[in-house]
């Protein structure tokens, strides 16, 4: 008993610890001017797009249900948070706020987590991955339909352009339908990020080593046993979804404190963003926390790294993914890691009753 | 008052009787054998004791306690535990952790003390390990505790499937078609197995079998089911010489 329960956390360890040493490595690099200014704009997306990955992983990986519109989650808590921010840029310290501005961002994410879960995690089936591919853009069109201004009078809403909202000379302009937020103040930070990174991987790598962790993989691994076993598969499925949109719109909370101008684009909150953060997934492999950081990172960071091959770019990319494929998934492979890391990975598949 | 007491129960799939005017009592402490051939309807049987199926008539009572109508997961709370005919484990989580689901609803903590490692986490991880550990030992799967479920040999699953329904603490624990694809070695040990169970947690058992020698050597009391209907029923000996019986066996 002592030796797994000393492996478990020594597993968890391991991931931070990756997380740290390249978290100082960037440090020094960007200390020592080797990171050139592109560059270090790249990390805080590196750190957002790791959270997501480990939040969809929770999704698919550890709860085993599919879902292409997690960007969705962290469109919500993109504008959520940015909102908040903006209309306490002048009443509160930055501290306070940023914090605020998470909390809000996360229970956002988490209540439409919760919304969407209700009628889908009843269903046995691949609904999820239908209903969260449609919220995903159905959240990025209402959003850019919203026009939100503050005045001394309050909050103002309209649906059709910023003259109905009728405010007063002075009044804000917060949310300005498909132009988004503007001006949200630059909280994110590379540091913020990884710190938001660790306690994301806290929380889903200590939930799976808890009594909820396991309920939750017995549901994935077969819900009818689970069921006899007396575990409540919807409750499971629930709190399992919406940790996993609540870490979503974390990320999202990153994301709209390091850009200028927030808009609901399909860029970053349509269906192939989600795709592609499933792709981190699958890549790192499913069920994997620790893959989906590493493959979240490698893979953000490698389109940008081979911009100077130009032409061969997207030929080493794909080349990469297919490496990556290979080791994450291949069965003589896994066999080969088992043997010399030790690192036993659980293929992941879906069970029909 | 019996354990368990089933009246009059009824389902159809579409035009098929799969099930027709079914009765059973069983009294704590008893092996009760339900045989008959494939297609009989004793899975069927087992579907409805435990809420997988609704019936269209009929009652069920565990302890004069009705639950009928009770959902799997409450049936099952309420005592009553089961294995399938075609393995059903956490494939993907060791054996330990299998072990663990089935104490899930027995050692209790807060989600949020499981997410911080707080709190009650460290004691009650600990005690649930214990409790593992001890079944895991009764079921010689103590050695195998933290291999994957599916990578244990088929017999050793069976095992397991059983450990985990004992690992919520039954009233009364269903087994269906334990020797299914078994060995004659394997069906000897499972066998013991069984006897064990009975001895060590004093435990009320329904066993489904179709191998009519199987189960004559171990039940005290049989249940003989032919096309959704009971054809005989009562202590094993005067059922296994009841013409009517011997008639369906070797018309099969
Ligand atoms: N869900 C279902 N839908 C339709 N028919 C079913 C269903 N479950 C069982 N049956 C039918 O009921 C009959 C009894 O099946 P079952 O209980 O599995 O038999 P046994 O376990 O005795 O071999 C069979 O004819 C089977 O096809
Ligand atoms: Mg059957």
């Amino acid at each position: 008993m002592k030796l797994t329960m000393n492996k478990k956390t020594k597993d968890n360890l391991i991931t931070y610890g990756i997380v740290v040493v390249a978290f100082a490595v960037f440090q020094l690099l960007a200390v020592t001017g080797n990171l050139s200014s592109h560059m270090k704009g790249l990390l805080v997306p590196m750190t957002y797009y790791a959270v997501i990955a480990v939040a969809l992983n929770l999704c698919v990986g550890i709860l085993g249900e599919l879902s292409i519109g997690h960007c969705g989650f962290m469109c919500i808590g993109a504008f959520t948070s940015a909102f908040f921010s903006k209309v306490t840029e002048e009443s509160l310290p930055t501290a306070p706020r940023f914090i605020l501005a998470f909390v809000i961002g996360i229970a956002f994410a988490a209540l439409f987590g919760f919304l969407i879960g209700i009628p889908v995690l009843r269903l046995k089936g691949d609904y999820l991955a239908i209903v969260t591919l449609a919220f995903g853009e159905i959240i990025k069109n209402v959003i850019n339909a919203f026009y939100i201004g503050v005045d001394s009078k309050g909050v103002h809403f309209s649906l059709k352009n910023a003259m109905e909202l009728g405010m007063e000379p002075d009044g804000q302009l917060i949310v300005n339908g498909a132009m988004g937020i503007t001006g949200t103040p630059h909280n994110s930070s590379f540091t913020v990020g990884i710190i938001v990174l660790l306690l994301a991987l806290f929380v889903v790598q200590n939930l799976v080593n808890s009594r909820d962790g396991r309920a939750i993989m017995a549901v994935r691994d077969n819900y009818i046993a689970a069921e006899a076993t007396g575990i409540n598969v919807t409750r499971y499925k629930m709190m399992a979804f919406i940790i996993s949109a609540a870490i979503a719109g974390a990320a999202g909370v990153l994301f709209s404190h390091n850009i200028t101008t927030l808009t609901a684009s399909s860029q970053y909150f349509g269906y192939n963003a989600s795709i592609m953060i499933l792709v981190y997934v699958v890549l790192g492999g499913i069920g994997n926390i620790r893959g989906s950081v590493i493959a979240a990172c490698i893979l953000y960071l490698l389109p940008e790294l081979l911009r100077g091959f130009n032409t061969y770019r997207m030929l080493i990319y794909s080349i990469v993914l297919i490496v990556m494929m290979i080791y994450s998934w291949s069965p003589k492979v896994l066999e080969w890691r088992k043997r010399t890391l030790g690192n036993i990975n659980f293929p992941w598949k879906k069970q029909r009753a | 008052m019996a354990l368990l007491e089933v009246n009059n129960l009824c389902i159809s799939f579409g035009g098929l009787r799969a099930v027709d005017d079914f009765n059973l009592s069983i009294e704590k402490g008893e092996l009760y054998g339900l045989i008959g051939p494939n297609g009989a309807g004793k899975t069927t049987v087992f579907n409805l004791l435990t809420g997988v199926y609704k019936p269209n008539e009929g009652i069920i009572r565990l302890e004069g306690q009705d639950i009928t109508r009770k959902s799997t997961i409450e049936i099952n709370h309420a005592g009553i535990a089961r294995t399938f005919q075609n393995i059903r484990l956490f494939k993907n989580m060791s054996v330990m952790d299998n072990v663990k689901v089935g104490l899930n609803e027995r050692f209790k903590y807060s989600t949020l003390e499981g997410i911080l490692h707080l709190g009650k986490y460290s004691k009650v991880e600990k005690e649930m390990d214990a409790e593992a550990e001890k079944l895991l030992k009764v079921f010689d799967l103590d050695k195998e505790k933290d291999i994957l479920a599916s990578n244990l040999p088929y017999g050793k699953q069976r095992k397991l499937e059983i450990a985990r329904a004992m690992a919520t603490n039954p009233k009364l624990l269903l087994l269906d078609e334990p020797a299914a694809g078994m060995n004659p070695n394997e069906t000897k040990e499972l066998m013991d197995t069984i006897a064990l169970v009975r001895r060590e947690f004093d435990m009320t058992i329904l066993l489904i079998e179709h191998d009519m020698k199987l189960v004559s050597g171990i039940c005290e009391k049989l249940t003989v089911l032919n096309f959704g209907r009971v054809l005989c029923q009562g202590e094993t000996k005067a059922v296994l010489s009841d013409p009517e019986v011997i008639k369906a066996y070797l018309g099969e």
